[in-house]
């Protein structure tokens, strides 16, 4: 079962919470952006997953279990949102979405 | 007896806050306004009846309601004391005020401000009973400065006429330059006494401020005489009274006449003790007093406008109060406080009557004849004057005056000085008294009108005629207040010369302003520049106009920009840099704030780490 060292879990955990935070920052579509948010939540899930059989303790599968639910709420809430935002604005351009003058 | 002494001062404070509800308008604010200055001139009497007419010490009564402060060893009690000045003071305060209520019912009938000038009128009553019944000088103050309040309220009454806002201002102004004298000499006594109980002061004050700490008793003296010639209105303060005749004329009667202008005697008189421990600062008193009264009577002498007459005559007469106490004649200048208030209430509610019947004429060069027209305001007017004058054996005037003329002359000292001013006040007196009398009521009518009024103008006229007749046969409850001097010794020659110079001065004023009037016109146009100097009251408001108030202005405008100001709006001019700074960070870009919570987020990380 120890096949998998702590490490690499976590540097792969690292990337991909990277790679999330880079798509939600760098993509101007908002369904993009959404999908980009889905993978720095997947990447904290396996920081908890691997922490679990790191320590031997079921925790941090229950942890995931959570950011599961979570994430399925969020994508819910979140398509619900760019629907409106696509009737509104005919578009999904979350750059387009600022009515402020700042 | 404590109880019903605090419902003296309750009572009209009652009726102001009901009146200041503004539920009460027309009928019931004037039932309102009077009743309860009338209930408390019935409690005053039940007093005097139950303390048996305060013939000794030991009917004095005093009630201590609460504490007001506590500082210390140092305490100030809201309490109240009678004693027979203090009463002396409500049966005029109390009586006279509730006769110019009355009276205000027919003058300010259907005037928009009706119950405002009630609720006013009975504050100012409840006040100036604060300031006579207070057995603490803090209280007195309050009540100095409430009556100094309703004074402003009441000048500029009629405040749509920005000169009547002016003219109130003016009397606020300069009363206040006495007021602070007056604080700074409260502080002095409470620094040094550790008190500000009056009886305790009096007490303890000639057994502390002895030898070389007698110095102390002349600063105190000289700092509340401060405060008494500031509201008084005696030199060199005197210049906001004859400016404070904007206001209603049963204003005038009752505060710039009767009640609140004594109020300065009645702080000399009641701090005697003081006084008679620095003789140099009592002498200053008699000196203000002797110079205002010539001042003001020469300067009513030339003045136009009715009221302006009444109102330099006032100032005069207090002149002879304060001369009176500087000759250490505090029971005549006591009694002249009561009967001038007869008698100058009368004289200015019979001017207000003539005012209101002519439409607001006040200029006398366009009255005339009026004794037919008018008679009741011609015979109040008469039996007024008559007082003021002090016409021999009939006045209550007379009586009062001679009492006065005796003590300056039984004074020792510079006393005989005093006299001599006195005397001449006298002739002066009579002169502008009868000039106004047949300028206004005899020779010839120029402008026509006639009295209209039910018993609420004549019966205050009536009853205040009669005690300016007699009221000089009543005794003053002053027995055990002030220190006995002189035994009373009479002096028969001085009452046959003073009533006969006032006769003299009535005889010349007929000659001068009745029989030859040219004779009057061609003096005053010989010596026009005398007549100007008196008619600006002896220039005292050009002065002041020169040497306090244009500087102040002008620097005021210089300093448009206020330069303390400056500081603040540097830190206004940093708050909205501030705002416009973060105001710009709020685009509305997703992902501009996506990323600034990203880069936060780090910093805090490293934060963590790092510490």
């Amino acid at each position: 079962m120890n096949a998998v060292p702590l490490e690499h879990s976590l540097i792969l955990a690292g990337m991909l919470f990277t790679l999330g935070l880079a798509g939600v920052l760098v993509r101007r579509n908002l369904l993009f952006i959404l999908m980009s948010l889905e993978i720095m939540l997947n990447a904290t899930a396996i920081v908890f997953v691997a922490a679990g059989a790191h320590y031997g303790q079921p925790d941090g599968q229950i942890m995931f279990l959570l950011v599961l639910t979570l994430a399925a709420a969020e994508a819910a809430i979140g398509l619900a949102l760019v629907l409106q935002v696509f009737r509104h604005f005919r578009g999904v351009d979350a750059d387009a979405l600022s009515d402020m003058q700042g | 007896m404590g109880e019903l002494l605090a419902l003296v001062p309750a009572l009209p404070l009652a009726g102001f806050l009901l009146l200041a509800s503004g539920r009460f308008q027309g009928g019931s604010a004037a039932w309102i306004g009077v009743g309860s200055v009338a209930l408390a001139f019935a409690v005053t009497v039940l007093l005097t009846l139950l303390a048996d007419g305060f013939r000794d010490e030991t009917a004095f009564v005093a009630v201590r309601l609460w504490e007001w402060l506590r500082l210390g060893g140092f305490s100030v009690s809201i309490g109240f004391h009678l004693d027979g000045l203090s009463l002396t003071l409500c049966w005029v305060i109390t009586g006279v005020g509730a006769l110019i209520h009355l009276y205000s019912t027919y003058y300010m009938a259907g005037d928009p401000g009706y119950s405002r000038y009630f609720a006013y009128l009975n504050l100012f009553v409840a006040s100036m009973l604060v300031l006579v019944l207070a057995d603490n000088l803090l209280l007195l103050y309050l009540g100095w400065e409430g009556v100094g309040l309703c004074s402003y309220l009441l000048i500029g009454f009629w405040y749509r006429n920005a000169e009547n806002g002016y003219a109130a201002r003016k009397a606020f102004i300069v009363t206040r330059v006495g007021d602070l004298s007056l604080a700074l000499g409260l502080f002095l006594v409470a620094v040094q006494l550790n008190t500000l109980d009056i009886r305790t002061i009096l007490h303890e004050a000639p057994l502390q401020w002895t030898g070389e700490r007698q110095w102390i008793a002349t600063l105190a003296a000289l700092l509340l005489l401060g405060g008494a010639v500031g509201k008084s209105a005696q030199l060199p303060l005197q210049t906001w009274l004859p400016d404070a005749m904007a206001g209603p004329t049963p204003v005038s009667a009752l505060i710039h006449a009767a009640t609140m202008v004594t109020a300065g005697v009645y702080l000399v008189a009641r701090m005697h003790g003081i006084y008679l421990l620095s003789p140099g600062a009592l002498a200053l008193v008699g000196a203000v007093g002797a110079l205002t009264l010539l001042l003001a009577g020469t300067s009513a002498l030339v003045q136009r406008d009715i009221k302006r007459v009444l109102a330099y005559s006032t100032v005069s007469q207090i002149g002879y109060m304060f001369l009176a106490l500087g000759a250490g004649a505090w029971t005549a200048a006591i009694f002249h406080l009561v009967t001038h208030a007869f008698f100058k209430a009368l004289l200015f509610l019979a001017a207000g009557t003539v005012i209101h019947c002519l439409h607001g004429e006040q200029d006398i060069d366009r009255m005339g004849g009026l004794r037919r027209t008018l008679p009741v305001s011609f015979l109040a007017f008469l039996a007024g004057g008559a007082s003021l004058a002090a016409l021999p054996v009939i006045t209550a005037g007379f009586y009062s005056k001679d009492a006065i003329l005796i003590g300056a002359w039984q004074a020792g000292g510079f006393g005989k000085l005093l006299w001599l001013a006195a005397m001449v006040g006298a002739l002066i007196t009579a002169l502008y008294i009868f000039r106004l009398i047949f300028r206004v009521f005899f020779g010839a009518v120029k402008t026509p009108g006639h009295e209209h009024g039910g018993a609420n103008m004549w019966l205050p006229l009536l009853l205040l005629g009669v005690l300016a007749l007699a009221g000089g046969l009543t005794p003053l409850p002053l027995a055990g207040v002030f220190p006995e001097h002189g035994a009373g010794a009479q002096v028969p020659w001085i009452p046959v010369l003073s009533g006969a110079v006032s006769l003299a001065g009535l005889v010349l004023a007929w000659f001068l302003f009745h029989r030859r009037p040219a004779r009057a016109l061609a003096l005053a146009d010989e010596h026009i520049g005398l007549a100007r100097f008196w008619y600006g009251g002896w220039g005292f408001d050009t002065f002041y106009d020169r040497v306090f108030v244009r500087p102040f202005t002008a620097l005021a405008r210089a300093n448009h920009r206020d330069v303390v100001d400056s500081g603040y709006a540097l830190v206004v001019r940093a708050c909205r840099a501030g705002h416009a700074f973060l105001s710009s960070t709020q685009t509305g870009q997703l992902r501009w704030y996506a990323t600034a919570m990203g880069i936060g987020a780090i910093m805090v990380l490293a934060g963590v780490r790092l510490l």
